[in-house]
Formats: structure tokens, sequence, C-alpha cells
């Protein structure tokens, strides 16, 4: 099977997508001529042309807006956002307009628009530029949230998430885009909403999306290698529709849970997932649900604390080592 | 917590004995390791690990008792130190076991306090709720282990799920423990649920403690009444004619049932223990069927009373226990207890036990039937079943036959009681 990079599953997904429908388009700031940002577009303007591959001045509000507005008339605009930090200048058009219209028309307006870009940490960009938002848009109800944690799962979600009738928020990550995954030639699509054991296990749940389900998954060869534990990793994929019956099985499983998440710690997805493990799992719950999510602070301009902030591998091991 | 306490293995144990350490201060220990070997009143049994770790010091030695909760031995774990000391361990005084005022316990619902089983389960003492997870206390309800038993390896001292995997149930923990069956918490459609009055509650464990340990052992006669008919209705007519009570065919039996225990002291006793106790005094507990239970009130020195006065006794008690007027030492210290369910239409049964006596008698009705005579002749008698069930640690067969047959010569002889 062929090894690509992350950058380079998204980039075949939408290649992919702009020849299957031709009412797909992509816009956003220098996704054309530039390649993008993090080249994730790259050689997209060449192939497709003006008129499916759009570059837009730096108004992000102006050109969700027009992606919503097209998306109701039938056109499926794939918009990048140089980092989902930029979303919130735009969050009317996101979550009033794209989030509400279905609900808001009787079921009579689609939105098929696929809003996507990096929401991380960990670079050095500043506080401004380090956002992670998933947990703030799935809390809109009416839009889907996913977050990718290689190139298999990145392709196979980004195919999903432009054929979708509703909005779809696609979390990518800047410390992914050069990792490289095996990633079939053939075509194959991931249905959203739904997990993916990345490594099973019986003694604890490890419950991550993005970029923490490598962390956790590293930090799972550390327990298992050093303390005899065997832990289960479980990824998300897809925080909005959330695959409950996945996380509720493996806690059911392992009795105990520790959830990773690079989400600062308040009202975090990891949150929710608290709490719904401890409403429909509680009898089967063998220590109290424990967290790892980034340090409660903005992002830490520093690089070198910045790196403490986001959830390590140490954090897990010594969080797991705490119930276990 | 790296005290190892003596913990509580059968239901009625209070103290246990250290019959020996299968582990040497300095030995390392693992889960699951044999510490020492624990003598209950039922049984040898096998004091199990907990906790990884080193034994450390020993407070009871071989052959030494312990209350349940009392400090053994000190076992600590990897990095745990040792616990500040405040002069010599604590090792609490010895019970004494032979302690006669303990006899006085009847069945009733103000001796509660009394009849309480003395020991505390292990853990409550350093927390009044047993901390366990959600899933540790669904394998509890499932296996029938009480959590208060159970030493909790999780943070804080929660009980987890595999404190619970090696934690024998309670049969199988300690087999001669009798336990309250578990029983569904739904109830078949139609049944209803009875909430246990005090006094139910009372008769439910002084009864099980009574079965479940007094070694009981059943004898039975069948005595001729003819005499004892005769002479009661004698002593009625005369009665009634001064305007008294008459006599029932039970004052009869009552008055007997003393003499004899006068002739046989043996049986008028109890176990304690370490030693027999036998009284001086028959005070008589006669059983009283109750609105929802039955009270024991004591005829008290019922040697030293008549057949007349211990009918009056009798009467007095019995019907202050059905309105609820006695007093508790009115229904305390009895010695020998008799039941009759004769007017219940019973020709014989055997009674249990009412701690700490060492017998019971339990008579039935008088019933006309044929019997062989002296003359090997058929002929119609009144014949009255009598059972007794005797404590087989206090009495001997023989020593219950000794006293039955007292028992027989004094109602087929009616006029002795007399003397």
């Amino acid at each position: 099977m062929p090894k690509i990079t992350y950058r380079k599953a998204l980039n075949d997904a939408l290649a992919e997508e702009l020849a299957r429908d031709e009412n797909v388009f992509i816009i956003g700031e220098e996704v054309a001529q530039y390649n993008g940002a993090y080249k994730v577009t790259e050689g997209l303007w060449a192939r497709f042309g003006d008129k499916r591959v759009l570059d837009t001045p730096i108004t992000e509000a102006a050109f969700v807006g027009l992606g919503v507005g097209a998306s109701m008339l039938g056109l499926r605009p794939v918009i990048e956002l140089m980092f989902w930090s930029f979303a919130y200048v735009a969050y009317d058009q996101i979550v009033n307009n794209a989030g509400c219209i279905r609900y808001m028309s009787g079921g009579r307006i689609h939105c098929p628009i696929v809003i996507r870009g990096p929401a991380n940490g960990g670079t050095g960009v500043g506080a401004t530029h380090s956002h992670t938002p998933e947990s703030i848009l799935a809390n809109s109800p009416g839009v889907k949230v996913i977050c990718p944690a290689t190139a298999y799962d990145a392709k196979g979600l980004m195919k999903s998430a432009i054929r979708d009738n509703d909005p779809v928020f696609v979390m990518e990550n800047t410390l992914l885009y050069g990792e490289i995954w095996e990633v079939p030639d053939e075509e194959y699509l991931i249905p959203l909403g739904v997990a993916d054991v990345k490594c099973e296990g019986v003694d604890i749940s490890l419950i991550a999306h993005g970029r923490a389900v490598l962390t956790s998954l590293k930090a799972a060869e550390i327990l298992a290698g050093e303390h005899g534990i065997n832990a289960e990793v479980v990824d998300l994929r897809s925080i909005r529709p959330l695959d409950e019956e996945t996380i509720l099985q493996s806690v059911r499983k392992t009795h105990h849970a520790v959830l990773v998440d690079e989400n600062k710690p308040f009202c975090s997805v990891s949150a929710q997932i608290a709490s719904m493990i401890q409403e429909k799992a509680f009898d089967d719950l063998d220590a109290p649900v424990l967290r790892v999510c980034s340090l409660d602070a903005p992002a830490i301009y520093s690089p070198a604390l910045e790196k403490l902030q986001l959830p390590t591998v140490e954090r897990i091991v010594e969080k797991v080592l705490e119930i276990l | 917590m790296p005290y190892i306490e003596m913990p509580k293995l059968s239901d009625t144990m209070t103290e246990g004995t250290l019959v020996k350490w299968r582990k040497a201060i300095g030995d390392t220990v693992s889960v699951g390791d044999i510490l020492a070997e624990i003598e209950t009143d039922k049984a040898v049994m096998e004091l199990e690990a907990f906790d990884d770790g080193t034994l450390k010091e020993i407070y009871v030695p071989d052959g030494g008792k312990a209350q349940i909760g009392e400090k053994l031995a000190l076992l600590l774990g990897v990095g745990e130190s040792m616990p500040k000391k405040k002069g010599e361990a604590p090792i609490t005084e010895k019970r004494d076991l032979a302690d006669a005022g303990e006899h006085g316990q009847e069945v009733s619902p103000k001796s509660k306090t009394k009849v309480e089983p003395a020991a505390a389960p292990v853990h409550v003492a350093s927390a009044g709720r047993v901390k366990a997870s959600p899933l540790a206390k669904k394998i509890a309800v499932a296996k029938g282990v009480d959590l208060a038993t159970i030493h909790g390896s999780g943070p804080g001292g929660r009980v987890v799920a595999k404190d619970l995997e090696s934690a024998p149930t309670k049969t199988s923990r300690a087999p001669a423990a009798a336990s309250a069956p578990i029983i569904s918490t739904i109830l078949p459609e139609g049944a209803k649920r009875i909430p246990l009055s005090g006094m139910r509650k009372i008769i439910a464990e002084r009864l099980l403690a009574s079965k479940t340990q007094i070694p009981h052992f059943y004898l039975n006669i069948e005595v001729d009444a003819g005499e004892l008919l005769k002479f009661r209705s004698q002593a009625n007519v005369h009665l009634e004619k001064a305007g008294a009570a008459k006599l029932t065919i039970n004052d009869f039996v009552l008055k007997a049932a003393v003499e004899a225990a006068m002739k046989v002291p043996r049986v008028n006793a109890s176990y304690a223990g370490d030693s027999i106790i036998q009284y001086a005094d028959v005070h008589l507990s006669v059983a009283v069927a109750v609105e929802d239970g039955l009270v024991t009130p004591v005829v008290r020195q019922a040697q030293k009373k008549s057949l007349r006065e211990i009918s009056e006794a009798v009467k007095d008690l019995a019907t202050r226990a059905r309105t609820k007027k006695l007093k508790p030492e009115e229904y305390q210290g009895g010695t020998i207890t008799v039941s009759n369910l004769g007017s219940h239409g019973i020709d014989n049964f055997f009674a249990v036990i009412n701690p700490p006596q060492a017998i019971i008698l339990a008579v039935g009705a008088i019933v006309k039937k044929p019997v062989v005579n002296a003359q090997d002749e058929i002929v119609p008698a009144h014949r009255l079943a009598i059972g007794l069930s005797a404590d087989h640690r206090v009495v001997d067969g023989a020593i219950g036959a000794q006293y039955l047959a007292e028992l027989r010569l004094l109602i087929e002889n009616p006029v002795l009681m007399l003397i």
C-alpha cells in the first residue's frame, strides 16, 4: 500500500471530489495560485482552473458567507480557513447561517458546505492562531465536526464530508500535514460519526481525537512495555455526530477511561464524553473518568512551555497510573 | 492502611484466635499469600493478604486472641513508611466470656440492644461509608459480598473490582455462617412486602443464632395424663366453689417442669464458652403467642411458688404480654422455657432453644387414644406428648432422659407436685 502524507491524502480527496462532482469548488486565502498556505490544495488550481479553485481576500466573514449562500443553491463549496482560529470573525455565517438554515427553513434548505483548515496548538504561532474550536462548534445542533488523526482517515472523511448535505467542519492539524501513513489507491469513504479503535486493549480506554490519538498510542506502548497495562485507544474521528456506542463498548470492556484532549479542559470535548460515560456506563466504571487536556491557559508562546501545555505521553501515563 | 486486622470470618464471630503465623517478620508478602491461620468460633480459616509488601511487625503471637478489627500485624508496601508510634500498638482487653450476667436475654423488642452482634465491620471504624467503585458495588451485589469486609486497594481506600476478584462469597468464606438469602427486589405479581417489626427482627436473629450455634438434640415422651385430668377436675371443683380461678393443664405441666428441674439441676444451665453456668433458681420462661410474634415472660424463682402461684403469675404475665405491658425485667433472665401448642391443636412437636438456655419443653395436646396397659389390655387413655430440645454442649442424652423421667413421674402422679 502506498505511503503518503496527511497533506497529500487531503489533496487527493479534494481532487477526486472536484473531478467527480462539478458542483464542488474550493475557495479561500491563497488556495489557488499559491497552492495553499500549507499546500493542501497544491496543483488543484492548475488542474481544475479559476472556476473551481478561487483565491479570496482576507475576508473570512465574506467568503464563508459566500460559500453558505452558494451551498443553499446547490453548490458544494469547500472553504479553507488558513487557521480555524480565524473562524471567529465568520461565526455568524458558520453557526447562525450554515448551522441553522436547515432547521429554520423547516428542512427545505440544505447547506452542504465544508469548512476545513488546521485547528491545533503546538507550533509556536501564538494564542490567536492556536485555537481548537471543535468543542465550540460541536455545541451547535445542525453541524458536523470531524477531526482526522491519520492520512487514511483524513482522506476518507474529507470525501464523505464533501458529499454530506449538512455543514461539515474538518479540523486538521499542521503538525500532521507532513506525517506519512498507508493509504490505498482505490477509492474509499469513511462514514461520519463512526469512531475507530486504533489499538485494542483490556485494562483502560484512552479516548482521544485528532493528534491526541497519536500521543495516546505512544502512551499505550509505554504502558504496555513498562507497566504491563494493556490500553485501548479509541479515536473518535467525528466529534459530532459522536459514536457513543464505540466509546461505551470500550469502557464496558476496560472499566477505566482516561480522555485525552488537546482542547482546554473547560467545556471541552472530553468534558462532554466524561459526562456521557458516567451517565450511560456508571455501573461499569471501576474508577473515576480522568482527563488529560491542554493546560488551561491561552496557547503559550514559549515553544518549550507550549510543548508541555499540550497533552504529553508522560502526562497520559501518569494519569493512567493514578487509577490502575 | 498498612495494618492487618482481625477479620470478621463468620457472622457470629466477635474474636479470633491466631493459631499460627505462616509468615514471619521480614517476609515478603504478595496478594493472595496466606499470612496466618485464624480460629473463629466455628472453624480454622486462612488469613489472606490483600496487599503486597513486607511483614514488619506482629502484634498478636501464635495462640493469641484478638477482637475483630484489632491490629494483628503491620504490612508495609513499597514506598510506605512506618507509622508513628504512640507507645505500644494497642491490644484491647480480652473479653470475659464467662460473663454470667449475659444470660439475661430474652426474645423481646426491648432487649434489642443486648442481642445486637458485638462486632463492627472491619472498615467502618475508619470511614462511616464504604468507598467502592460503581463496578465494585455491582460485583459485590452479584457475589453477595459485604463491601465492608473488603480491603479497598484503590485511591483513598476505594474498593475496586480487582479487590473482589479473590474475595470469596459469604458462603465460601465462612461455610458455617448463615446469611440471609438474597431475594430479588422485584416482587412477583400480587405479592406484598411486609416490613420487619422490631420483634420479628429479634425473633429472626435470636432463633437463627440458636439453630446455627446451638447443637440441638431432641427427646420425646408420651405420658399418661389420666391422673392429671382427674386431679385437675377435683381441684377445680373446689376452686370454683371458692370463687378462685381454675387451674389449666399447662399450669400443672409448668409446675412439673420446675420440680423436675430441681431434681435434675444440670438442665437448668447455660453454656458460656469456656464453662457451664448452673443456676440455683429456676426462672421459668413461658412462651406466649402475641400479635406478630411471641414473648417469653418469666416466672421468677418458680421453684418457690406453689401450683396456684405459678398459675396466677402466668395468667397475669400472659395478659400483659398480649397488651405489651411487660417490663423488660419480666421477660429477661429465664433459665428454662416451656412452649405449649396443645390448645392450638398440636399433638407433639419440638421447639427451638431460647438462648442462652439449655433446654426447652414442647407440650402438645392431651389426646384420647388406645394404649396397652400393664395387663396387656387395650384400653382408652389420655396421653400427653412432651418434646425436649436440649443444647448438647450442656446436656447429654442421659441427663435429658433423666429429666423427662422426673417429668413423667410428676405428671402421672400429680399429687407429688403438692409435696
